[in-house]
C-alpha cells in the first residue's frame, strides 16, 4: 500500500457517525479512538492517520494540506468557504439550517441576527434583499431572542426539541446539511488512488447512496 | 485601527533575508536559464498598470485587485499577473515582431486576498507566454517546459493535471442548448472544486436519466489519454471533439517529450482565469499544500489589446516553492576575510581583488585592536592577516 492518508475528523457528534460508515465501507478502526486524548491517532490497520479537530478547523488543515482529506458539515464549509474538493456527500449527520424566531416578535426598524455562522447569515439575508446586523455567538445560540440579544437566529436543527423547550419557531429552513468528504488541492492529485478508492467503498454504503453517485 | 508598530509590515507582505533571498534567486536563475535554453527571452513589465487595461484582462476578481488613483485621477492597479501584462506588450511594442513570440519572466504580482497566513498579498512567479501558435505543439511545448522549470527549480516530485475548457464548454453547450445559466452553474460548480454541488445541480435540470448519468460520468474522467476515447462517447459536439482531438495531440506530443508519466487527464479542470480558452493544466508538488504552477491557453485574451493571436504559458509560484525546495548542499559559500594593518593595505586589497575574480567573495577589514573573535560566528570561511612584515598569515 502507498503512502498514509491524514484525515481530519471532526471531534464528537459527527466523528461517531463519520467511524460508523468507514467500517461500514470495510474499514478497520479501533473502537477507542475517540475515547483518547490523543490528537494525532495512527491507524495502521487503514494506512490512514486520524487528525482529531475541532469541527470547524476540518477545512483549514485541508486547505493548507496537512491533512489529506477530511470530513465535515456542509454548514461549516458554507460558512469557512475554503478552497478544497468537496468529493462526496456522505448523507450522514443530517440536519438543516434554518432562521429561528419567537413566535410573536416584532423586529425592531433594524433587524438583528445572532449566529454562529456570520457569513451564512450574512449572505442569506442579503439574497433576500435585506440588510441585517449581524451578532456572532460561539454556543447556546437559542439564548439571543429569549433574552431580546436578537430578533431573529440562524443556526442548526436537528430534531427541533431545544427550540420546542424554549418556544422558539422555524422561520424558514436555508439548506439542508449533511457530512461531506473533502480533499486537499494537491493531495487529490498526489494521492489520488488512496482518495478514490476510500469514495469508491464510502460510496457502496452511504445512506441515501442514490442521489450522489459518481 | 490602532498604528502600526515599528516593526510590523501590511499583512500579506513579506521580508525576504540574505538566506531566503540567496535561495529565491537560485531559483529565479535555474529557471530563467532553463527557459532561456528553450528559446524564450526575458521581458519585464511595470508593477503599476490601468485598471481599464491590464486591470480588467486580467480576469482578477475586482476585490483581490489592488487599486490606486494616479495624480490625473486615473485608477491604476499593482499587477495581478503577468499574462495580461505581457498580452499589452505584445499587442504593442512587440507588434511588428515575427511570431511565434517566446517570452519569459520573473516578477512580483499582488492579490488582495483574505489577511491569512500562507495567502500573500505580494508575491513571485516565474513563467513563460508562447504567443502566435494556437497549434497542440505549442501546449505540449509550454506544459513540458513547465515540467522542466519546475525539476530546474529543484522540485522533486511532482504531477500535473491536465484539461480542456473547449471540451466542457461543448458538452454543457449540448445537454444544455440555449441554457447559459444552467451551463454557468455547472462550471461555477467545477470551478469551485464542488463536486457534490455539481451532481446535485445536474440532478435539479430536469435531464432524461442518460443525460444527467452522462454529465456525472464527468467527475470520473480522470486518467491517460484513455480518458479521451472514454469522453469522446459523452459527448457529439463538435467544439467538444476537436477539443478532445487537441488533447490527444497534446498528449502524444507529450510522451515524445518523454514526460508523459508526470501527467494525469482530468476533464474537470476548468482554470482559475476566465480568460482560459483551451487546455489548461496544474503541477502540483508534494509536501506543498497549494498548487506550484498554473497555465493554459488564452486565444482571446491579446485581441483585447488589439491583436487578434493566439497564445498559450504557465506560471511557478515561486514563493510556494521556495518554501517546500531544501538548500542543495554546501550551497551557502561564505566569504574569505581579508583583515590588514594600514602598512599593508595595497596588498590585502590585491589578494581580495584575485579572490573576487575569481568568482569568490572575499571581505576586507582594518585590523582593530581587541578585535580577536573574528571567525567566532562562522560567518567567514578563512581569515587572512596581513600585518606587520610577513606573508598574509590563515
Amino acid at each position: 500500500m502507498g503512502e498514509v492518508l491524514k484525515v481530519a475528523m471532526p471531534k464528537g457528534r459527527i466523528y461517531k457517525k463519520a467511524a460508523q460508515l468507514f467500517r461500514e465501507a470495510g474499514i478497520v478502526i479501533p473502537d477507542d479512538v475517540d475515547d483518547s486524548r490523543r490528537l494525532v491517532i495512527p491507524i495502521p490497520e487503514a494506512n490512514m492517520e486520524f487528525i482529531m479537530a475541532k469541527p470547524v478547523d476540518v477545512p483549514t488543515y485541508v486547505e493548507y494540506g496537512v491533512a489529506d482529506i477530511g470530513i465535515v458539515g456542509k454548514d461549516v464549509l458554507l460558512e469557512e468557504n475554503r478552497d478544497v474538493y468537496e468529493l462526496l456527500d456522505l448523507g450522514i449527520a443530517r440536519c438543516r439550517m434554518s432562521v429561528i424566531a419567537l413566535p410573536d416578535r416584532q423586529p425592531g426598524i433594524h433587524l438583528r441576527v445572532a449566529t454562529k455562522y456570520p457569513n451564512v447569515a450574512a449572505r442569506y439575508f442579503r439574497e433576500q434583499g435585506e440588510q441585517v446586523e449581524v451578532i456572532k455567538l460561539n454556543g447556546s445560540i437559542e439564548l439571543a431572542p429569549l433574552i431580546g440579544l436578537a430578533d431573529r437566529i440562524v443556526d442548526m436543527v436537528e430534531t427541533g426539541q431545544t427550540l420546542k423547550d424554549n418556544g422558539l419557531v422555524e422561520l424558514e429552513s436555508i439548506f439542508g446539511i449533511t457530512s461531506r468528504l473533502i480533499a486537499n488541492r494537491v493531495s487529490y492529485r498526489m494521492k489520488n488512488d488512496a482518495i478514490q478508492q476510500l469514495c469508491d467503498k464510502l460510496e457502496k454504503v452511504m445512506p441515501g447512496a442514490g442521489a450522489a453517485k459518481a | 485601527m490602532s498604528k502600526p508598530k515599528g516593526f510590523e509590515k501590511p499583512v500579506g507582505v513579506r521580508d525576504y533575508l540574505p538566506r531566503a533571498t540567496r535561495r529565491l534567486r537560485r531559483i529565479e536563475r535555474s529557471v530563467l536559464d532553463c527557459m532561456a535554453n528553450w528559446g524564450y527571452d526575458p521581458i519585464k513589465t511595470p508593477t503599476l498598470e490601468y485598471y481599464d487595461t491590464v486591470g480588467i484582462a486580467s480576469s482578477t476578481p475586482d476585490r483581490k485587485l489592488y487599486k490606486l488613483l494616479s495624480s490625473r485621477g486615473q485608477t491604476l492597479v499593482l499587477r495581478s499577473d503577468m499574462t495580461a501584462p505581457i498580452a499589452r506588450v505584445a499587442s504593442s511594442l512587440l507588434r511588428e515582431e515575427p511570431l511565434p513570440l517566446r517570452l519569459s519572466y520573473h516578477a512580483n504580482v499582488f492579490r488582495a486576498i483574505e489577511e491569512e497566513a500562507g495567502r500573500e498579498a505580494e508575491f513571485f512567479q516565474t513563467g513563460v507566454e508562447l504567443v502566435g501558435d494556437r497549434s497542440p505543439e505549442a501546449d505540449a511545448e509550454v506544459i513540458a517546459l513547465a515540467i522542466a522549470s519546475l525539476q530546474a527549480a529543484g522540485v522533486k516530485t511532482f504531477k500535473f493535471a491536465m484539461g480542456h475548457v473547449g471540451f466542457l464548454n461543448g458538452l454543457f453547450d449540448e445537454a444544455l442548448p440555449g441554457r447559459t445559466d444552467a451551463q454557468q452553474a455547472l462550471k461555477e460548480r467545477l470551478l469551485h472544486r464542488d463536486y457534490v454541488g455539481f451532481r446535485e445541480t445536474t440532478e435539479s435540470l430536469g435531464l432524461k436519466r442518460e443525460q444527467q448519468e452522462e454529465l456525472e460520468g464527468l467527475l470520473r474522467l480522470r486518467g491517460g489519454v484513455e480518458v479521451c476515447e472514454q469522453a469522446a462517447g459523452l459527448s457529439g459536439h463538435t467544439l467538444a471533439l476537436e477539443s478532445l482531438t487537441h488533447l490527444r495531440s497534446v498528449w502524444e506530443a507529450l510522451v515524445d517529450y518523454g514526460v508523459s508519466q508526470h501527467v494525469l487527464i482530468d476533464l474537470t479542470m476548468i482554470g482559475d482565469f476566465s480568460y482560459y480558452t483551451g487546455m489548461v493544466f496544474e503541477g502540483y508538488a508534494a509536501e506543498l499544500g497549494f498548487p506550484v504552477c498554473s497555465g493554459g491557453r488564452y486565444d482571446n485574451l491579446l485581441r483585447q489589446f488589439g491583436r487578434d493571436v493566439p497564445a498559450t504559458g504557465f506560471a511557478l509560484k515561486t514563493t510556494r516553492i521556495l518554501d517546500g525546495v531544501d538548500d542543495p548542499a554546501g550551497e551557502e559559500e561564505r566569504p574569505a576575510l581579508i583583515v590588514y594593518e594600514a602598512s599593508r593595505r595595497a596588498e590585502a586589497l590585491a589578494e581580495a581583488g584575485r579572490i573576487r575574480a575569481e568568482g569568490g567573495a572575499a571581505v576586507t577589514r582594518l585590523a582593530a585592536e581587541n578585535a580577536d573573535s573574528e571567525n567566532e560566528s562562522g560567518r567567514y570561511s578563512r581569515v587572512l592577516h596581513f600585518a606587520g612584515e610577513n606573508s598574509p598569515v590563515q
